[in-house]
């Protein structure tokens, strides 16, 4: 890019280069990207990184517990006194991998069920797009609770409950564009040339889908954090003594104001991972110019 | 007529979402392994006991049976008998639900009251200064967990500044029945009781704001990104071109086309309104479904879960058909599109 | 020169996209003197847009900025000018007739709404006083001007309601609410159907005669220019390429691009299909 200031001689960027030029001039995308990658590799590297990994179990110091925050411990340390930076660093864990089963299972499902909804229409799209409208009414964390309720409170089930209503933002979101897509010339022409469905499905719309998935589902990793921190802040989280964020949230509350650390540096964690998802979805979105998505 | 026909279709369509709705907590309730009534009562209960219960929910007759039992006391109103509280369960709701509609009620409108102008000021100032701070803040507001919210604000307000109170509708003490509507701060005003009006409002603020943030958040955003997709069209430009004043371009010709995107939001997001609604009724002490509905989930008490769950549901068909056709009334698209 | 009724002088404008400047207008010089018809022709990115938008001063600045030139109407700099006097001319001395007339109007007021919203403020620029009835009744009388059957009915719809030539029949009532001088007509009906626009054209051409308008016609198709105007611009890539009156441009081509334009008409039928509806920006 020498000519860069020649005003005769534009020549067009290639599509790499401005999609670069645009992600380096987006603030919102480059943070989130790289809080996204701190908590992931934070995550992952936990018992590496953490001053205490052994706080993660049942241990139990009473001479240090209610410490305030300091050098020894950055968050301060809890009512048995364990590490509470250490136990926030594994409860990412947990918050991390409900975001992975959840949109694990939900955006397959979703975009599939979207696509063929989307593209054969008929009574397939009826009975599809009807289930998502009666999805949409029902709370998440409601349904959650539900489920817990009927079965076992255990995070387990929960996912599932989330996962079972939150394929529907998929599929909505890739109806939509594969309706606009159907019509088009492109599909068209392939369906001329008698490609098969699968190929039209997976090979032509598909591709044209990924940007606006990508947006949605980084969103969506921030929202499902927050739904399932939510739901162990209830009491539905893993069981006691694996450190789970919500639930350091709701135990550290039984001593506000005094404590305040306890409950309200978890919550911080959660926002943090949280805000890092929905910045870099944010972000994605302005970069790759799709329409308004949640 | 075109206007009635666009409402017939979709007080329609409404239905038809609740008979879904119903079939799903249907299913949930009655498919899962296990015996309620034994479920309900513990292991430790005798097998009279659980036949007794099996008898009274009638659980013994066959689904289909118990289905058309269920759609048919939906229809009535009537939510079968707390296991808990042995009332029916539609008393214990309507009296803990207008707690929960006047919370968020008032959620919405704060939310609409900040959102609008917020989204209205950063498209304005595009790029710049106001803009990056009003997205920052919506998005913050956006991913901030309404229980986190709700616990930073307690400290705050409640603990540190002692402004505002912490827990319930009013202050312990005062004597007021809120037998009009049950909203209190309505009720309080037609029975020309103002202080009961103050105290309410002052209870109502903290949980509310708690709640409105992912609201306002998005509202906010959405409200900026249609205000600039509107303000790029041919008809705002063709405006400026006619010479219409700016500030009746902005809050005439492009404020009420970019009405509808956030309205949208607002219904589609409106179910996770009220799953957040829980987590705050039980930070705050709110005297509301939630604490109900949690409860009742705890103690394994079907009949009560199912019903918080159709209200919850019922709740949600009943907002997105106020905004359809307030839409409706809003912007001829929608009528015309909605009718077709 | 000077008794042109709008004179364009020796712009220049850049746009500024991913960080770079980019020249669209390189000196472009027009004239257009009163109750006369000039076209402006060129295909989709010449700059003919750019050049009425600037005209207008509907410009957005950024991206576009405007570099060199003048804009003069009656003899006075548009570009100079207090903000406030320019703002008094747009839409009430010149007023333009948008390309697409369905996305032209906004869709959630009332086009009677619409009107007299124009109307009204156009008024209040000029110092005119006028009750709201007189608006409304001004409005009415606009809208038969444009052959609208029922004007009241009309104007209690909203643009959805509406054809697409009717919408650009309202579009055109629009300019001719405070009774310009100068009317520019951006593509008039491209988006429409080929009879639809070849109404509109005849229209615009006897409402010119009729309130002795100057008209400056934006089309990329040559058609159009043969039977709208008696002066020609030829636009390619920023430039004014070649002028001259418009059966003398047509007889005797100097430019390659010209020729190459007027061998894509199909001469028999006027050249009304040719080419694809300029893509609305």
């Amino acid at each position: 890019m020498t000519d860069a200031t020649s005003v005769s001689q534009p020549r067009r960027l290639s599509n790499a280069d401005q999609n670069w030029y645009r992600f380096t001039r987006n603030p919102t995308a480059l943070i989130g990207a790289g809080i996204v990658i701190l908590c992931i590799l934070a995550a992952i590297f936990a018992p590496f990184i953490t001053p205490y990994p052994e706080h993660v179990g049942a241990v139990v110091d009473f001479r240090s517990r209610h410490l305030p925050p300091s050098a020894d411990y950055w968050f301060g340390t809890d009512n048995v006194g364990r590490d509470i930076f250490s136990r926030t660093i594994f409860g990412m864990r947990i918050s991390l991998l409900l975001a992975v089963v959840v949109l694990g299972i939900a955006v397959p499902v979703g975009t599939i069920l979207g696509l063929v909804a989307g593209y054969f229409g008929g009574w397939v799209d009826i009975i599809i797009m009807r289930i998502t409208d009666i999805a949409l009414a029902i709370p998440a964390l409601v349904m959650a609770l539900a489920v817990a309720a009927v079965l076992s409170p255990d995070l387990i089930n929960a996912m599932l409950a989330i996962a079972g209503l939150w394929w529907t933002w998929h599929a909505r979101l890739i109806y939509a564009i594969t309706r606009q897509l159907r019509s088009q010339e492109f599909v068209e022409a392939a369906e001329t040339l008698g490609a098969g469905k699968m190929h039209i499905l997976f090979r032509e719309i598909l591709p044209n889908c990924v940007s606006a998935l990508a947006v949605k589902t980084s969103l969506d990793c921030g929202f499902v954090i927050i739904v399932g921190a939510s739901l162990s802040f209830l009491g539905l989280g893993i069981q006691p003594p694996t450190p789970d964020l919500g639930t350091m949230v709701a135990s550290g509350s039984d001593f506000l104001p005094d404590y305040w650390w306890e409950s309200v540096l978890p919550g911080c964690a959660i926002l943090f991972v949280a805000l890092g998802f929905i910045l870099l979805g944010d972000g994605l979105r302005d970069l790759f110019d799709v329409e308004e998505i949640r | 007529m075109e206007f009635l026909f666009f409402l017939v279709r979709r007080i329609l369509w409404s239905l038809l979402v609740l008979v879904g709705l119903s079939m799903v907590i249907f299913t949930i309730a009655r498919g899962v392994p296990g015996d309620p009534a034994r479920l309900a009562l513990g292991p430790r209960a005798s097998q009279e006991q659980v036949q007794a219960l099996q008898d009274k929910l009638g659980l013994n007759k066959p689904m289909v049976e118990q289905y058309g039992l269920f759609v048919a006391g939906l229809a009535r109103g009537d939510l079968g008998y707390s296991l808990l509280t042995e009332r029916p369960v539609n008393h214990d709701i309507r009296d803990t639900f207008a707690a929960t509609f006047e919370l968020v009620l008032f959620t919405i409108t704060l939310a609409f009251l900040f959102g609008m102008p917020m989204g209205v000021a950063a498209a304005y100032w595009k790029d710049r200064w106001p803009d990056n701070v009003v997205r920052l803040v919506a998005l913050f507001s956006a991913v901030a967990p309404a229980f986190f919210l709700a616990l930073l604000l307690q400290i705050l307000a409640g603990y540190v500044l002692h402004v505002l109170p912490t827990t319930g509708r009013l202050p312990h003490g005062m004597d007021f029945t809120a037998s009009i509507t049950g909203l209190l701060t309505i009720d309080s005003l037609l029975l020309g009781r103002p202080d009961v009006f103050v105290q309410a409002v002052r209870h109502l603020l903290l949980p509310s704001l708690a709640l409105s943030s992912a609201t306002l958040g998005q509202i906010a955003l959405t409200t900026r990104s249609s205000m600039i997709d509107v303000s790029s069209q041919d008809y705002i430009e063709a405006s400026r071109a006619f010479g219409v004043p700016e500030r009746v371009q902005i809050f005439k010709y492009m404020l009420r086309p970019s009405f509808v995107p956030p309205m949208t939001i607002l219904g589609l997001a409106f179910a996770s309104l009220i799953g957040s609604a829980f987590v705050v009724e039980l930070v705050f002490s709110w005297p509301g479904m939630a604490a109900y509905g949690v409860r009742a989930i705890m103690q394994k008490d079907l009949n009560a879960v199912m019903g918080v769950v159709m209200v919850s549901g019922v709740f949600f068909v009943a907002v997105n058909l106020a905004i359809d056709v307030m839409l409706g009334v809003v912007d001829p698209r929608v009528r015309v599109r909605g009718a077709r | 020169m000077s008794e042109a009724l709008l004179s364009v002088r020796d712009l220049c404008v850049d746009f500024t996209t991913y960080g770079r400047p980019l020249s669209v207008l390189k000196n472009v010089s027009l004239d257009v003197a009163a109750q006369s018809q000039v076209a402006l022709v060129g295909e989709t990115g010449s700059g003919k847009t750019v050049t009425t938008k600037a005209i207008m001063g509907i410009l957005r600045q950024p991206p576009a900025t405007i570099t060199a030139g003048r804009i003069l109407y009656d003899g006075r700099d548009l570009l100079t000018m207090p903000k406030k006097e320019r703002l008094a001319l747009r839409g009430t001395a010149m007023a333009m007739v948008f390309q697409d007339p369905v996305r032209s109007l906004n869709p959630v007021f009332s086009i009677g709404d619409q009107m007299r919203t124009i109307l009204k403020y156009a008024d209040r620029r000029l110092g005119r006083r006028r009750t709201r009835t007189q608006r409304m009744d001004r409005v009415l009388e606009v809208l038969g001007q444009v052959r609208m059957r029922e004007p009241e009915r009309v104007a209690r719809s909203y643009p959805v309601m509406l054809s697409g030539g009717m919408c650009q029949r309202v579009l055109i009532a629009m300019s001719l609410l405070s009774e310009p001088r100068l009317l520019i007509a951006d593509e008039p009906g491209t988006a429409l159907d080929v009879t639809t626009q070849a109404q509109i054209l005849k229209l615009l051409k006897k409402l010119v005669q009729e309130q002795h308008l100057a008209l400056l016609m934006i089309t990329h198709n040559l058609g159009v220019v043969r039977e709208t105007s008696n002066y020609v611009y030829v636009m390619h890539k920023g430039k004014v390429v070649e002028q001259g009156r418009t059966a003398e441009l047509f007889a005797e081509p100097k430019e390659d691009y010209t020729r190459q334009l007027i061998a894509a008409v199909p001469r028999l039928t006027g050249g009304m299909t040719f080419g694809t509806s300029e893509a609305a920006r």
